[in-house]
């Protein structure tokens, strides 16, 4: 029975479709972290890798008999090294994240420049900017990768000085190049989703192109550009272990190391997920950021 | 380099036998006007006539095919041109306004006499103040273009213009985009702006304005000039068919 209180308070009980909740429009930074802490599926995953250990710890041990180490044990012994590298050693997990960081500021400043070349009115600068963003966009980040080990040089000498170029930079440098030709169609995306009439007033006040480009037409492309280049952002970091099979002493490879150090391939899997459990920790919380600005920008004043 | 022997006396914008085309759509088949220093003309047509091409031709938004169009006797239609100082010297206002939305209303006004002309951001400042003014929009400085309606919008987007010191403002459909109610606001602005001694070219469907603040009148169909003339003569007497059905159509 509906009665007059519950017309007026909306609660029923009766199967309602309620109206689409729009997520993201008014919520705030604290709530976004309150949400990422909060996050079931977050929680699911770490609450996961911790009883997936122990299941398969406490079932070989009791195969294996009475095992020296535990898992446990593995891993705080282990931990270090995959996380910092060997001693006086760059390596391990940071040096993934710092590879990320220097292959997506590269890669931007480089496909900044390209998308724009996307959008010259130099016939030559288009095609030119266009054929190297479909090359690096549509080739195979693997491919690059062993392409540049092998292409670059592994010393170089300058003012009669030989310098070593370590393994991670030039893989660092071969990871920018499809940032750099995404990023490059991010920016012309971009560009051209602006309407032609804030090119014409640009132009009808006597602008230039280059001050229409830079002072009219940019500013309104940054936040459009924002949430699909985090999005690039965390694919990148994802594939940075790539570099492992190159031999850069990335957290992956330390991994294998510990692993085949121990030589107890019951803690493969165990192993690898703590190492996951790292990028999913790192990158999620950027993940759940690109989204929440991406409803900003979709709805309410983010809107240009 | 052709020395340029123009003075006041002369047109202002002069169009003569003017030839553009989209493709193979001629869209103005052989223009010829004259505008003289402080005249304000009113060009009206149906849809699709060539208007708002004609005046884009004037700043040389588009290019035309053939003919000549001078500002202050300075050639158009010409590869040579320095479209940048064609363009400090035309003003031009769109039916969409077109204002910079991540820039505040003052920002808008102030921007392109500072980067363009490179004048000083004090004496840009108080000009912008004193345009705001002028449009009636004291208390909206700070506002972005997304909070103010659509004829404060426009107001704004006139006086960005006017802060180039333009010799010729060029006015296309600027009240097309307009609730009812904010139409007269923004034409209350242009009118204001003719009585100051502004020359304009505008491109409207404003009849009732057009008679009020028009010098001349010219009317358009298919690409050509059928009938111009002051606006009591227009609208009273018409001479041609085309422009008799047009004025019965729209009055």
């Amino acid at each position: 029975m509906i009665s007059p209180n519950t017309i007026k308070s909306g609660k029923t009980d009766l199967p309602v479709l309620l109206p689409f909740k729009l997520h993201g429009a008014t919520r705030t930074a604290s709530d976004y972290w309150t949400e990422i802490i909060s996050n079931k599926s977050f929680v699911i995953f770490i609450l996961a890798v911790l009883s997936l250990w122990m299941l398969i710890d406490s079932a070989f041990a009791q195969v294996t008999g009475n095992p020296d180490q535990t898992l446990w044990d593995t891993i705080v012994k282990w931990t270090p090294l995959m996380m910092f590298g060997p001693k006086g050693e760059f390596g391990g997990f940071v040096l993934n994240i710092v590879v990320s960081f220097i292959a997506m500021g590269l890669g931007t400043f480089l496909g900044l420049w390209l998308g724009i070349g996307q959008v010259s009115p130099n016939n030559l600068i288009r095609r030119v900017s266009w054929v190297t963003t479909q090359l690096f966009r549509n080739s195979p980040w693997l491919v690059l990768l062993f392409y540049f080990m092998l292409l670059l040089p592994f010393r170089v000498e300058l003012f009669g000085v030989d310098y070593d170029i370590p393994g991670w930079t030039k893989a660092t440098f071969a990871l920018s190049l499809p940032i750099m030709a995404n990023v490059s169609e991010i920016v012309r995306g971009a560009i051209e989703s602006i309407p032609t009439g804030q090119w014409e007033s640009s132009e009808s006040l006597a602008f230039s192109r280059s001050q229409t480009l830079w002072r009219i037409i940019l500013p309104q492309c940054v936040k459009r550009m924002i949430p699909p280049w985090m999005n690039w952002y965390c694919i990148l970091t994802m594939s940075t272990p790539l570099i492992s099979i190159l031999g850069v002493s990335d957290g992956m490879t330390l991994t294998q190391d510990a692993l085949a150090a121990e030589g107890r391939s019951e803690y493969l899997i165990p192993m690898y997920l703590w190492l996951m459990s790292w990028f999913f920790a790192y990158s999620y919380p950027i993940a759940a950021w690109t989204r929440r600005l991406e409803n900003k920008f979709v709805i309410g004043k983010g809107v240009l | 380099m052709i020395e340029n022997s123009w003075t006041p006396d002369q047109p202002l914008v002069s169009l003569n036998n003017v030839h553009k085309s989209f493709g193979d759509l001629e869209v103005l088949k052989g223009i010829t006007l004259d505008v003289m220093k402080g005249e304000v003309i009113c060009i009206i047509g149906p849809s699709g006539s060539g208007k708002s091409t004609l005046i884009r031709c004037i700043n040389a938004l588009n290019d035309i095919q053939a003919g000549s169009i001078t500002v202050e006797g300075q050639e158009v239609h010409d590869p040579h041109l320095d479209k940048l100082e064609l363009r400090k010297k035309v003003g031009m206002v769109f039916q969409q306004y077109n204002l910079f939305p991540h820039k505040t209303a003052l920002e808008n006004i102030m921007m392109a006499p500072l980067l363009v002309l490179k004048q000083s951001k004090d004496k840009v400042e108080e000009r912008a103040l004193t345009l705001i003014k002028k449009v009636r929009l004291e208390g909206k400085e700070n506002s972005y273009p997304g909070e103010l309606s659509g004829g404060q919008q426009q107001r704004v987007a006139i006086a960005r213009s006017l802060a180039m010191n333009p010799d010729v403002m060029l006015f296309d459909e600027v009240t097309a985009a307009l609730d009812p109610e904010t139409v007269k606001e923004v034409l209350v602005t242009i009118k204001e702006l003719a009585e100051d001694g502004m020359t304009c070219m505008l491109v409207t469907h404003e009849m009732g304005f057009a008679r009020e603040v028009a010098d001349h009148i010219y009317f358009t169909d298919r690409g050509v000039i059928v009938e111009h003339g002051p606006p009591a003569t227009f609208f009273d007497q018409a001479q041609d068919p085309r422009t008799k059905e047009f004025l019965g159509q729209i009055l």
